[in-house]
């Protein structure tokens, strides 16, 4: 372990952790709010939920270095542009969220649903004053888990040149230099567990509700994909 | 008054839940639709407030076809109080109380006021008003529950079940307090039940149901316990002779008429045999009630 190095670059690893966050921040948003349509319509009719999940799970077995290179011929970019990662990221998010989001949905107790519709809240009403905070539990747990995987695929970027935390690892793998790869991994780790934190926060902040008996109803069945499997 | 004319559901896995039910349900009384699990009750109840949407035949309240009424509109005029109360679980009490007058567009803070009125009404404590539904017992949801089918003041209230799932002294605290309400409320209330007792106890009106909602027998608690209309009324007012607060008596016949007992044994009344009518006890609701406090003493 190098200190020396550590000292001399804390402006680099502050400059690549802000990097990092720039990249990873916007995905995590996109998955959460385009999962939310998505996942409702999964819960709501069963053709849809398959076709949703079996869609979101064929897009997260593409490994990413494919992604990146093909992303910039989508959407007709230079390579370079960072733009091309918070892409590919944000289709991670939401092939994984998606489930999630369908799962929450499908959380929500139906006689709550039902006595809402029975006591005159229209369609939309229910969905946003009813089904949506409901859902909030399995929505967090899903989007913690999002989180992490973001914060860990994004230093794949650094294979196209583009900067943040990855940077570190090919730095290190040129240099045949360790600490800088201790260096990357210890700010990815606290990186995601920030966002963990942030999220959580979030959380509990929106569902007053929970608060006294929060082991029983922020405990929810969610399935999860493992992480980091297309790294 | 709601109307009941030739009225089918059979649900889209081909369910015939309900089949050619006709009926009239009086206003300002209460109508109890009492039968076994799966006879069609909750169904024909959600009919009316139009959650479920008959096959064929239709409904009308004061006259005016509901199918022709906009579903949300026509749902914030009903009452509807559920087995399980049913309540938002991320709303206070007061809120959940408020939630109807509040989606019409009443100010929040006069939606508040006129919560907490309705808790007094429905004997809650102001001070649960702050608390989650989960916070509560069983009881004191299902008040709120009615608090809530009451908050905007309809002419119709809905209640499914609504005691089924508390414990039976709870239970009969909810009649009674149905009984007390009624009495000043006076709103046309169609309740559903499967608990015979239950219906004889709050019904003006009893419907008996079989499977697929047929009618097998309709009357005042006292017509249908003096005369069951069939072997299955028979059997199903007297599935759980021991429970029940009034019986025939088969010892203290005399002669051809009949004596009614409640659960003690004591008798309240004689049906006389030739018009098989009560010569004592009179059908008003008061008198019902009278009978079953005598009888509740009798369990304690
Ligand atoms: N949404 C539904 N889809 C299919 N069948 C249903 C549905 N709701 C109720 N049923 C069926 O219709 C019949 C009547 O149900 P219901 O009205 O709930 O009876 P009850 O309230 O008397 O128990 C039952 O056989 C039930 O299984
Ligand atoms: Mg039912």
């Amino acid at each position: 372990m190098n200190w020396v190095w550590i000292g001399d670059n804390l402006g680099l690893i502050g400059g690549r952790i802000l990097e990092h966050l720039a990249l990873t921040a916007p995905p995590i948003v996109i998955g959460l709010v385009l999962s939310i349509p998505l996942g409702y319509a999964a819960s709501r009719s069963r053709v849809a939920r398959s076709i949703l999940l079996s869609l979101g799970g064929i897009l997260y077995t593409i490994p990413s270095i494919a992604l990146l290179v093909l992303v910039p011929v989508i959407l007709n970019l230079a390579i370079l542009n960072p733009l091309n990662l918070v892409f590919a990221l944000s289709i991670y998010a939401v092939a994984i969220m998606v489930r999630s989001a369908a799962d929450a949905f499908a959380s929500v107790p139906r006689d709550v649903v039902a006595s809402a519709a029975a006591t005159g809240f229209s369609g939309r009403q229910r969905f946003f004053e009813v089904e949506l905070p409901l859902a909030i539990p399995v929505l967090l747990a899903g989007i913690r888990v999002v989180s992490v995987s973001t914060v860990s695929i994004a230093s794949v970027g650094a294979l196209i040149g583009i900067d943040q935390l990855g940077s570190f690892f090919t730095d290190a793998f040129q240099r045949s230099f360790l600490t800088e790869a201790i260096v990357g991994v210890v700010a990815i780790l606290l990186l995601a567990a920030l966002y963990d934190i942030v999220l959580s926060r979030i959380g509990r902040a929106l569902m007053p509700w929970n608060r006294k008996q929060s082991a029983v109803m922020a405990s929810p069945k969610v399935s999860t994909v493992p992480l980091g499997g297309s790294l | 008054m709601i109307e009941f004319c030739g009225v089918s559901k059979t649900y889209p896995d081909g369910t015939h839940a309900v089949q050619d039910f006709s009926l009239s349900i009086p206003a300002r009384q209460i109508t109890v639709l009492v039968g076994s699990s799966g006879s069609g009750k909750t169904t024909l109840m959600r009919m009316i407030n139009r959650m479920v949407e008959p096959t064929s035949g239709s409904i009308e309240i004061d006259g005016q076809d509901i199918s022709k009424a906009e579903p949300v509109q026509l749902r914030r005029g009903i009452g509807y109080v559920m087995q399980n109360a049913g309540l938002l679980p991320h709303r206070k009490v007061i809120d959940n109380i408020a939630t109807v007058p509040r989606l019409t567009g009443v100010p929040k803070s006069q939606a508040r006021t006129r919560a907490l009125e309705l808790m007094d009404t429905v004997g809650l404590d102001r001070a649960l008003a702050e608390r989650y539904p989960s916070q509560l017992s069983g009881g004191q949801q299902q008040r709120v529950g009615v608090a809530r089918g009451l908050a905007v003041d309809p002419n119709i209230l809905l209640m499914d079940e609504p005691f089924s799932a508390v414990d039976p002294i709870v239970r009969d605290e909810l009649q009674q307090e149905v009984l007390r309400l009624q009495s000043e409320l006076a709103k046309t209330i169609v309740f559903v039940s499967h608990d015979i007792d239950e219906a004889f106890l709050l019904g003006d009106q009893v419907i008996v149901l079989a499977q697929g909602g047929e009618i097998v027998q309709q009357g005042t608690p006292e017509e249908i316990l003096a005369n069951p209309a069939s072997d299955f009324v028979a059997t199903f007012i007297g599935a759980d002779r021991g429970k029940r607060r009034l019986s025939v008596s088969q010892t203290q016949a005399r002669g051809d008429d009949r004596v009614l007992v409640d659960a003690g044994g004591y008798p309240v009344g004689v049906i006389a045999a030739p018009e098989g009518r009560l010569a004592v006890s009179s059908a008003s609701p008061k008198s019902r009630s009278v009978s079953n406090k005598t009888d509740q003493a009798g369990d304690a």
